[in-house]
């Protein structure tokens, strides 16, 4: 750890978090509509701007579409962007995130998960960005604003690496993470800098036998964002795929590359697991509740209880073999949905942590728990209630309901 | 505006490189295709072109190939104003961090009808009131051409499309033709005109003061399209100046919001008597075949009633006072 610097604390909600992390980033262009819900990354930013304390374009656009747009274009033309949204701001620019994907334009966007309406709610959940989970996207997902500040940071060497060129969302969990102050550690600037580093471009063949950087530029034209009938269009998609997979493996290294210099590690960058290795019953989440859940999983132990938690930071690409592995010797797993796949017989995490369990030889009795839907607070005593049902299920191997709600009228 | 229409000659404009390339795969007489081929004549340097979802899209850049001898990007169908905005200030800002060379290069967004008047326009409202500096290219065939002829707000009342077909109770389309230019001349931005590609010279000038005018400017080109309209294909340059002899689709500038009649239009100005009856360019269309029956033939009326309405109030708007002349 002698390559640790010296940090600076903070005392930052977490779009504050965001925005400070964005300002080390040197940012080309911000595109952003700050009203579908509002959040106040983007009030930030372009406090920062008008300061002229980034050398950064802001652009105000009229909706989150053409943000997204005007995002995906700057970074087609070279720049490195950002972006922030949530909630129906998410969904309205949900056509253009799989554009941005397919273009392979590495923009970073932090989202602080909110939930859809009707009804109308802007409190936290995360049916926003689960509905985006197939648009093509990294999607990580984070803990408290000191996880926020430090994947920002790393998002832009995740999103920019020439083997993945794939955009990237950070979700924070709304109000919980965006809106609650809470002491950040730093890195310096110049730190930051270096660790962030300058754009790098992907070099593309051209039909003349030419090495070109992939994008917009007068001195070697080219064509992005094409027609690809079904002879090419199926290809694209393959190496989209191919790409995520990579992500699976540069996520690990960027989470190395910054623990040398700041001290923290969130696990291996893809699964955080903890108190697992003797656990008998264990959680699994994303998002803030990982932190509830573990002051649970302490008290727990001291009463003996083998309990544990398994916090999933990346979802997308979904580290399959990682969480097979720690999950593998549990007995019995109560995985956490704060979103619902209507008509899915269960949320998407649990369909994702069951699936990857499957070829598991005695793999764990596994049940489903949809929590705190548009900002419904879940609370220690709550989770010590899950904890005390996987006892029971881990003994009986009897599964009551599949399928539970938390702290629901009924 | 300063720009010198004698760099725009024939032999000029034959002897200057395409950058819109032949080999693309726009129907037999397709004018917008003219048009953009005409529009790439009148860039005055290094150019970045964006093109909203549409026939012109599609037709030019089934990968692997391109039409395009220009960097070129396409995302979506309602983004052309919101792409020109990202590249504008991604080259602004990357120029002026000196991640990129310190030279000039414009950017031209180019939409259909569809792209324009429907889907897109809040892109293009807002990238216009935001100030950024590019010229829009509105190549206007009247409909949704590329996926079957549909109506959009840019076709004109009467005019028989698939989604607004003249049938036994409905005799076409029963709403007029959104004002477009208008519109965006009301977002107070520097530059707007309509041009014709039978007026080649009209148009690739004002394409040119587009690209030359510091901010915002809009074009908005007619541009008939043969399979959608049921015409003859060799006949949409005729086409494109019998609109504008009829003053079904007078040619204008609008500099700083004061209109201007343009040359060609203004001769119908001077000499009303040469304004040609509205009849001889709807007969010609099979688009409005259905209003040469007993049963509309009324409807001939009212779009005769229509344009010459329109054309009073251009006229009027056109008309130019003395900054002195008290009322």
């Amino acid at each position: 750890m002698k390559d640790v610097v010296k940090q600076e604390l903070l005392a930052l909600n977490g779009d504050e978090a965001v925005a400070y992390a964005t300002k080390q980033s040197d940012v080309d262009v911000i595109a952003a509509y700050p009203i579908t819900p509002q959040t106040i990354i983007v009030e930030k930013l372009s406090e920062y701007v008008s300061n002229g304390e980034i050398n950064t374009e802001f652009v105000c656009t009229e909706s989150e579409h053409s943000a997204m747009c005007a995002c995906l274009a700057a970074s087609a033309t070279g720049a490195r962007v950002f972006t922030a949204s949530a909630s129906a701001g998410l969904a309205l620019m949900h056509e253009m995130l799989f554009v941005t994907s397919g273009c392979r334009a590495p923009v970073v966007m932090a989202i602080a998960n909110r939930a859809l309406s009707a009804p109308l709610n802007i409190h936290g959940d995360h049916s926003d960005t689960m509905a985006e989970r197939d648009s093509g996207w990294i999607q990580i997902y984070t803990e408290n604003a000191q996880e926020v500040y430090d994947s920002v940071l790393q998002a832009f060497r995740i999103a920019e690496h020439l083997d993945t060129q794939l955009p990237v969302m950070i979700g924070l969990d709304g109000f919980t993470l965006s809106h609650t102050l809470e002491n950040v550690h730093v890195i310096p600037d110049d730190t930051a800098a270096r660790f962030v580093g300058t754009r790098q471009l992907t070099q593309a063949f051209t039909h003349e036998g030419k090495t070109v950087p992939y994008k917009l530029d007068p001195a070697n034209p080219m064509t992005m964002g094409p027609v690809a009938m079904p002879n090419y269009y199926f290809e694209f998609k393959r190496q989209q795929e191919e790409a995520m997979k990579n992500a699976l493996k540069i996520i690990p290294e960027m989470n190395e590359e910054y623990a040398r210099i700041s001290g923290r590690r969130y696990g291996d960058g893809l699964v955080e697991a903890y108190r697992l290795d003797d656990a008998e019953i264990a959680t699994v989440c994303l998002g803030s509740t990982a932190g509830t859940i573990k002051t649970v999983v302490d008290e727990l132990r001291t009463e003996g209880v083998k309990a544990g938690l398994l916090k999933i930071r990346t979802f997308r690409p979904f580290p399959a073999q990682a969480i097979a592995q720690v999950l593998a010797r549990t007995r019995a797993v109560a995985v956490m949905d704060r979103s619902i796949s209507f008509g899915g017989n269960g949320g998407a995490i649990f369909h994702e942590t069951r699936h990857a369990l499957y070829e598991t030889a005695n793999h764990p009795h596994m049940v489903n728990y949809i929590y705190g839907l548009g900002g419904r607070d879940t609370s220690p005593t709550q989770i010590r209630h899950i904890f005390g049902d996987l006892q029971a299920l881990a003994k009986t191997g009897k599964i009551e309901e599949k399928v539970n709600y938390v702290g629901i009228r009924e | 505006m300063a720009i010198s229409e004698g760099k725009f000659t024939a032999k000029d404009i034959a002897e200057k490189p395409d950058l819109f390339l032949s080999g693309h795969r726009a129907c037999a007489g397709c004018a917008p295709a003219t048009v953009l081929r005409l529009i790439m004549k009148a860039t005055r340097g290094p150019t970045i072109v964006t093109e909203a979802t549409g026939c012109m899209e599609v037709a030019s850049t089934i990968y692997p190939y391109t039409s395009w001898a220009v960097p070129w990007l396409h995302t979506a169908f309602e983004t052309a104003g919101a792409n020109a905005s990202g590249i504008e200030v991604a080259l602004k800002i990357m120029k002026k961090k000196g991640k990129i060379k310190d030279e000039q290069v414009d950017v031209i967004a180019f939409a259909g009808d569809g792209g324009t008047f429907d889907i897109g326009i809040q892109a293009l409202s807002g990238a216009v009131e935001r100030g950024h500096d590019f010229l829009y290219v509105l190549y206007d065939n009247e409909a949704y051409m590329n996926t079957g002829i549909q109506r959009s707000g840019g076709t004109p009342y009467g005019a028989s499309t698939t989604t607004s077909q003249a049938g036994k109770v409905v005799p076409g389309k029963l709403e007029a033709k959104k004002p477009i230019a208008d519109i965006m001349v009301a977002h107070e931005m520097p530059y707007v005109a309509t041009a014709s590609p039978h007026y080649w010279k009209d148009l690739i000038v004002k394409a040119r003061k587009g690209i030359e005018v510091d901010g915002p400017a809009f074009l908005h080109v007619f541009a008939p399209c043969p399979r959608g309209w049921r015409t003859d294909p060799s006949k949409s340059i005729e086409l494109s100046r019998l609109a504008v002899e009829t003053c079904m689709f007078p040619l204008w500038e609008a500099v700083n919001g004061e209109y201007q009649l343009s040359i060609p239009s203004k001769l119908f100005a001077l000499a009303p008597q040469k304004k040609k009856p509205i009849k001889e360019y709807l007969q010609t269309q099979g688009r409005f075949r259905h209003l040469f029956t007993k049963e509309h033939e009324k409807m001939l009326d009212e779009i005769q009633q229509q344009v010459d309405q329109r054309w009073q109030r251009l006229l009027k708007k056109c008309a130019t006072t003395p900054p002195n002349a008290t009322q």
